[in-house]
């Protein structure tokens, strides 16, 4: 595995008196795409949201892209830019247009020009197939597009990776596949992309590797196949035989 | 003369009317002198202060929390009492203008402060999660990200508050301000009719109905568009 563009470990989390992670551990190479599945509460959204310092871990180390996140003279803001977020409901700024959403942190963060901002803004929406949605504020827009819009906001800053926190759980089924489309085309492109999500079909098809987790701890991880066909683990198997039967 | 002529001659009577609206006039002036004051004032620091609670910082929080609650159960008159006769013991004096602008600017900081606070809380953190994670600071998110939603969410409450307290100008009769409400009762004892009483409450109707269907027209331009 070349060098590490993802590098966590020991990382440890409580909520109040509540355990979420136990020491985790994980590394994802340049340009790879690592799956994370696990049962709802065995905190496979707090540690991608520790990936990008959404929630501060107790103890444990983060490094992306050779940014100590956790350290007190990292400028965070910064450090954000290179790693683009995804969230389950989108979160689109509801008083901006779909361009206004994309171009806010081009101008605001990357000091861009508005002229420069909106160039770039444009492009981004064109990358997810949404440059004539462009005027459209976030209630015109369906599901599958406000998402593509919220993808569109996190890669116009160029990151280096991409996390995705259940990108299509909030969508209707016929919504799901125009996402996932673009994030195969993410993945072509070469981005590191960390996808908290079950949608087997397309970790299947594109994942370089899938991470289980149980009760804040990685359980196993491998390649699809053998976790979604043998996996060793009795857990995983449960779980497993659980989402296929859905 | 009958009792329909009476009621007239009591509170519609010409002549006296015809004496007294240039002094209901002044005191239209006054009353929107006071009131544009207000609400300036008055608004203005209670988003400082809503923007400053978001800062989180707690012992500034508490004491602010304190203040906004003491002024939010106090009535507006006592706080104009208070600063009208009571700071000349500590050898300020200010005049019943400015006692009355000052109290209830204070009042309306108060109320204005805590519905800005609570649409500043009823912005989904979503919201928050989504800007910091593109790299805008805490600053800037509240700024360009939470507080644009959070205004809209408060036009229709801050108007209705805006009109209740601007309404209180009245109050400033009790310590000699030559508002509306002072001008027609001085009207009234001079001229030993109500009728300047009736010239008031016009006064009040042509000043605040305009405001009432702005706040309305206000609150639909700023609904969100679907």
């Amino acid at each position: 595995m070349a060098a590490p563009i993802i590098e966590a470990r020991a990382i440890h989390k409580h909520f109040g008196a509540l355990h979420v992670l136990k020491g985790v551990d994980l590394q994802v190479a340049e340009r790879e795409l690592v799956f994370v599945i696990g049962p709802s509460g065995s905190g496979k959204s707090t540690l991608l949201r520790c990936l990008n310092r959404l929630e501060t871990p107790d103890s444990g180390s983060v490094v992306v892209d050779g940014i100590d996140l956790l350290a007190r003279a990292t400028d965070i803001n910064r450090a954000r830019q290179r790693i683009g977020m995804v969230f389950q409901s989108f979160n689109l700024y509801p008083h901006m247009t779909a361009l206004g959403n994309v171009t806010l942190a081009l101008r605001k963060v990357a000091g861009k020009t508005a002229a420069e901002a909106e160039a770039l803004g444009l492009a981004a929406l064109d990358r997810v197939g949404l440059r004539d949605r462009a005027g459209h504020t976030p209630g015109q827009l369906s599901g599958g597009q406000a998402q593509r819009v919220a993808i569109a906001r996190a890669i116009a800053l160029e990151p280096r990776v991409m996390l995705f926190d259940e990108p299509t759980s909030a969508l209707d089924p016929e919504l799901v596949g125009s996402v996932l489309a673009v994030m195969r085309e993410l993945r072509q492109d070469g981005m590191t992309m960390v996808v908290v999500s079950h949608e087997m079909g397309f970790a299947r098809a594109a994942a370089d590797r899938v991470v289980f987790m149980d009760d804040g701890q990685i359980v196993e991880q491998g390649a699809p196949a053998a976790i979604f066909e043998a996996p060793r683990e009795a857990r995983t198997r449960a779980f497993i035989g659980q989402i296929q039967r859905h | 003369m009958s009792s329909w002529e009476r009621f007239l001659d009591t509170f519609f009577n010409a002549r006296v009317m015809a004496k007294y609206w240039p002094d209901i006039l002044y005191g239209m002036w006054v009353t929107i002198e006071l009131a544009v004051l207000v609400v300036i004032t008055g608004i203005a620091s209670g988003l400082l202060l809503a923007l400053l609670r978001a800062a989180g910082i707690r012992p500034v929080n508490w004491l602010m929390i304190f203040v906004v609650d003491v002024l939010r159960a106090l009535p507006p008159l006592v706080i104009i009492v208070l600063i009208y006769f009571g700071l000349p013991s500590v050898d300020i004096a200010p005049s019943g203008f400015v006692s009355t602008w000052a109290a209830l600017a204070l009042v309306l900081m108060a109320f204005s402060e805590e519905i800005f606070w609570s649409g500043i809380t009823a912005v989904p953190r979503g919201q928050w999660e989504a800007s910091r994670s593109t790299g805008l600071s805490f600053t800037q998110t509240l700024l360009f990200v939470v507080l644009p939603q959070a205004l809209r969410m408060t036009i229709p409450p801050l108007t209705s508050r805006t009109i209740a307290i601007t309404k209180g100008t009245a109050l400033g009769s009790v310590v000699a301000v030559s508002e509306i409400l002072g001008q027609a009762s001085s009207a009234v004892s001079n001229s030993y009719n109500p009728s300047p009483l009736m010239l008031g409450a016009a006064a009040y109707l042509v000043l605040f109905i305009p405001v009432v269907v702005a706040g309305r027209w206000v609150e639909t331009r700023f609904a969100w568009k679907k």
